[in-house]
Parts: structure tokens; sequence; C-alpha cells
């Protein structure tokens, strides 16, 4: 059941990005004094994968700088900056995009640049706290098994250490998937090419279709992507039998 | 050969092993006893430095192991640890192959290698080689986790309350079949336990220690009749002493010409299985399977050294 809705609205999706126009009737509702359904300044698909590029990048920096620090200190030589770490990534996810945005342009300009700095602060933490909690929670006897077998510290790390600690490295890239497909929306009011741009089109003239097809991509792209990385994780888990059957 | 050299281990202010010396030859079995906390792992962990000694020295064939680096050192140990510890992300095979892979032996070696340590612990190679950890009963995982200690033919073996999670029927058969493996290969071996029984089953030397301290060091035989210190008594049990000396000798060792009635008993059996079948039957003497006879008074009087003693 959960798996045809999600057929259904990956379809739905796929429909709807290729041939806007076609679904015109059913956003008509929602406009007012003969406005136009369907927002047309910008092809909705092409908006939509510049939106899934800028999460996708902001995402991958995200990913190899907060595993890179999670592995940095949880080695002995890299235990002393854990508090720097975690303040560091804290302060990512607490100040607020918006703020970002507006600190960032005038050092870097409007367009793309800014936006994925936001995203990237934004995306640290949940995936930093994860690699730690991954990599620090083994089960004893068998980082004891690999010590006694002679693995090295690097061995040990890459054989493992990272993949015992995969699906939780996975649970946090997902979190910040998700929140970076939201949060990149405000990328509009600085210029980047994002699916904020329909909203906010939306909101300036009054057109509630607009607001609502933007947020209908937006919210169907996070919960595909979302789904996908469970499925992942899930797999992960299985092949190390943590999530048995 | 190993020698332990006055090796100790001291936390804060608290010294969990103290001043430990004692030597196994190439090819024994030494089995360590005592109670929890006696300091039984930290004295095995030593010896591949998982934990590194205060004050002594451990020497692997005169070879002072604190000037090895500690994974060129622990590469050459096997360790079958207490619980197992299999990587739960490898196949039963990728775990055995573990050191072989380390110590970059080719693929064709350690695929005849796998498939031999699966053979020799009665897991069919084709049915378990690709399983995970997790597919495994209680008992497989710990043959496994023995084959993986096993696997690069170190010449030394070490070993945690290997059997601590199975049943007794399971582990009686298990320490034969490791005492088996252990005489065709040659290993030395070194076997934490805290069970008595298990220590006698298995050990050609029983270390006993408490607190920290070696107690006693000798055979099973000398460690059941001339207990060195009370607390080894109280470790053996009183009333278990004659048994536990009955059951290191083998029928066989025993039987004297003559006649007797009834049901054979195999030569390989102990004198603890013999007395249990006298009892047991009414007999007075057992047939002795090949020739002979092993009699209730041979029995009786064997038991009775423990007491002498
Ligand atoms: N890292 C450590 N720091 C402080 N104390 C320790 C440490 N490791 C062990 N100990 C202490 O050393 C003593 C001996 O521990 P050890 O694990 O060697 O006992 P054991 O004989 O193997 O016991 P068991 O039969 O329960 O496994 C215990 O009192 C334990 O609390
Ligand atoms: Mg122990």
């Amino acid at each position: 059941m959960a798996r045809l809705l999600l057929a259904a609205a990956a379809l739905f999706l796929v429909l709807f990005l290729a041939s806007p126009e076609s679904f015109a009737g059913l956003f008509r509702p929602f406009v007012t004094n003969n406005a136009p359904a369907i927002y047309t300044q910008t092809g909705l698909l092409s908006l939509t994968l510049s939106h899934l590029g800028l999460v996708g990048v902001a995402v991958l920096a995200s990913t190899v700088v907060a595993v890179g620090l999670g592995i940095l200190v949880t080695r002995p030589a890299g235990r002393e900056f854990l508090p720097l770490a975690r303040t560091v990534t804290s302060i990512g996810q607490t100040f607020p995009p918006v703020a970002v945005l507006a600190l960032a342009v005038p050092i870097l300009g409007f367009g793309a640049w800014p936006t994925l700095v936001a995203l990237f602060l934004y995306g640290l933490l949940p995936i930093f706290e994860n690699t730690l909690t991954g990599l620090t929670n083994l089960p004893p006897e068998v980082s004891e098994a690999a010590r006694g077998m002679g693995l090295t510290r690097r061995q040990r790390l890459v054989q493992v250490e990272l993949p015992l600690a995969m699906p939780l490295i996975l649970a946090g890239i997902r979190l910040s998937a998700v929140i970076s497909l939201a949060t990149a929306t405000i990328g509009s009011t600085v210029a980047a090419k994002t699916l904020g741009e329909v909203i906010i089109a939306g909101l300036l003239s009054s057109n509630t279709a607009y607001v609502v097809q933007g947020g209908l991509v937006v919210g169907l792209l996070a919960i595909l992507i979302y789904e996908a990385f469970q499925a992942l994780e899930t797999r992960t888990a299985r092949r190390i039998g943590l999530a048995r059957r | 050969m190993i020698e332990i050299q006055n090796l100790t281990k001291i936390y804060g202010d608290t010294t969990v092993v103290d001043q430990v010396s004692m030597t196994v030859e190439t090819g024994q079995i030494a089995a360590l006893v005592g109670t929890s906390g006696s300091g039984k792992t930290t004295l095995l962990r030593m010896i591949n430095r998982l934990v590194e000694p205060s004050s002594g020295k451990v020497l692997i064939d005169g070879e002072d192991t604190s000037r090895i680096p500690a994974h060129a050192l622990r590469r050459r140990i096997g360790y079958a640890i207490q619980g197992h510890g299999l990587f739960p992300h490898r196949s039963v095979a990728q775990n055995i192959a573990t050191v072989p892979a380390l110590l970059k032996w080719s693929e064709a070696d350690i695929r005849a290698r796998v498939d031999e340590l699966l053979e020799l612990f009665q897991m069919s190679p084709a049915q378990f080689r690709d399983r995970m950890p997790y597919e495994l009963s209680g008992g497989q995982q710990q043959r496994v986790g023995v084959a993986r200690a096993l696997a690069a033919r170190p010449e030394l073996l070490l070993m945690d309350e290997p059997f601590g999670a199975l049943d007794p029927v399971i582990r009686a058969k298990a320490q034969q079949d490791l005492r088996d493996i252990q005489r065709r290969l040659g290993t030395t071996l070194v076997i934490v336990t805290h069970d008595m029984e298990e220590a006698v089953a298995l050990g050609d030397r029983i270390a006993v220690m408490d607190k920290g301290e070696l107690l006693q060091y000798g055979p099973p035989s000398e460690v059941l009749t001339q207990p060195a210190a009370p607390f080894v008594r109280e470790l053996i049990g009183e009333g278990e002493r004659p048994f536990r000396l009955l059951s290191l000798t083998r029928v066989g060792d025993i039987a004297k010409t003559g006649e007797a009635g009834g049901e054979t008993i195999p030569a390989g059996a102990s004198l603890r299985d013999a007395l249990a079948e006298c009892l047991w039957s009414g007999r007075s003497a057992l047939p002795v399977e090949g020739g002979g006879v092993v009699t209730l008074d041979q029995l009786e009087s064997r038991a009775a050294q423990a007491s002498v003693a």
C-alpha cells in the first residue's frame, strides 16, 4: 500500500514536471481574476533540476566535512577538537539560513553561492552527530576483536568502524537532505534558481496556485528522497545483521 | 614456548595482576582458572598487548614481545574472545580470512584455508561459507570465532572463555574438538575459564589465579592431589576432587588382564565414566574394549589418592 502511494506520487511528479500545462485544471480552483494557473516564467522542470542540484552539492559538501570531522574527533589525536566541532556544527544549525544569506550576499554576491553556503552549514549537524554516534557506539567485542586480530588503526576505521556506522551516517544524510530541500526555497530571495521562485512569485502576485504547485513539488521531492534513503539504510543495516528480515 | 616473567598490571592503586611468572611449553595447553575478577582476562590480554603491562615481560620463543609492533605481534597470535566478536558486516568466510588477508595471502590460499577450517569444525563450506554471522547459532558463531583465530596458523592461540555460551553437551564436544585440533596442529594454547572441570579436561597445565596472584601452576593431577592453597582446594570443590582425579586417566591406561561379563567400555573412556558404569550396572569389573578389565577396586584406590594428599 505504502509502496503504491509512493509510486503514484513519483509518477504524478514526473508527469507534472514533463508537462505542467496539462495539469492546469487541477490548480484552476486556487486562481482568482483569471490569472494563469501554471507558473511559466521559468520552466518548472528546469527549476526543479537546479533546486535538486543545489541541494545535492550542498549535502555532498556537508557529508564530506561532517563525516571527516566525525572521524577526526574520534581519533586519539583529534579528541581535543570534539567540543570545538560540536560548537561549530550546532551554530551552523541554529543560525537561521536567512541570516546566513543576508551575511553572505555582500561577500559572495547574488546567485547560487550564498544559498550553497547556507545549506552546507545547516546540513552539518545531523550528519556529524550521527557519524559520531556510529563511530563511538560499536559493539565493544567487535572493536576488541579487530584490535586483537592485528588491524591497524586505519584498517579498523575503513574495514570495521565505517561499515558498521554506515546506517547511522546515511540517516544523518537523509535528515540533512530533507531539511535542505525545504530550506533551499529561500535561495530564490537572493536569485538562486530554486522552486522558491514559484512560491515567491505566487506570494507577490497573490496567486495561490503558484504557491501550491511550488510547495507540492518540493514536498513530493522530500518524501521521495526520504523514502529512497530509508530503503538504502534498511538494506545496509540488514546486510550487517542489525535489522533482521 | 611462551615465558611470562613477573608480569604486573596496576590500574590506579589496584594491582589486578601481581608479579605472575609462568612458562607454557610449545604445543601445550595452559588453562587459567579463577573466580570472576581474579585477573585472568587481563593476564591473557597482556600477552598480545591489548593491555600494556605495568611491569614484567612476555617472551615468545625467547623474543621479547614489547619489541614487536603491537599489530604485527597480534597477527602472529590467534585470539578468540569472550563472546566471539565476529564482524557482523562480513560473511563467515571473510571473518575467517581476516588475518590471512592482512598478511596478504593469495586468494586461492585464503579460500583453501577457509574451507579447510570449516571442514575441521564440521561446518560444510558450501553451506556456511557465505552466511552472515547473524545467520548462525550461538555455537556456530563461537566455532567460527575459533576458526578465525586459527586461520593464519598462529604459533600461539589465546582463548578467553570461548565456550562460555554453550550448553554442557555441546560444550564437552567443543572441548574435545579443540583438544584434537590443538594436538594435530601443535599449537600452544592459553585458555581462560572459570570452570575447574573445563580446566581439568583441557589443560596440560592449570594456573590458578586469585586476586591477581598466581597461586599454583602445575599439571592437573598435581593441582588436584596437592592443592597449594585453601583457595585452590575450594575452587576444586572438596567433594569433587576424587571424581576430577578419575576423569584425568583413560581406562586403557590401567586395564589389567582378566575376564569380566557384560558390556565393554571403550579404552578411551575416563575412569570417571568407568566408575559410573560400575555403579550403574552393579558390576565390580568391566571388560575393556580391545582386551583386559578394569575393576571397581582399582577405581576406588585411584580415587582415594585424592584424599591421601
Ligand atoms: N581497564 C580497567 N581499568 C580498571 N580496572 C580494570 C580494567 N580492566 C579490568 N579491571 C579490573 O581488574 C580486575 C580483573 O579483571 P579481569 O577482567 O582480568 O578479570 P577476570 O578474571 O577475567 O574476570 P571474569 O572471569 O569475570 O572475566 C577486575 O577487578 C576489574 O574490575
Ligand atoms: Mg574475563
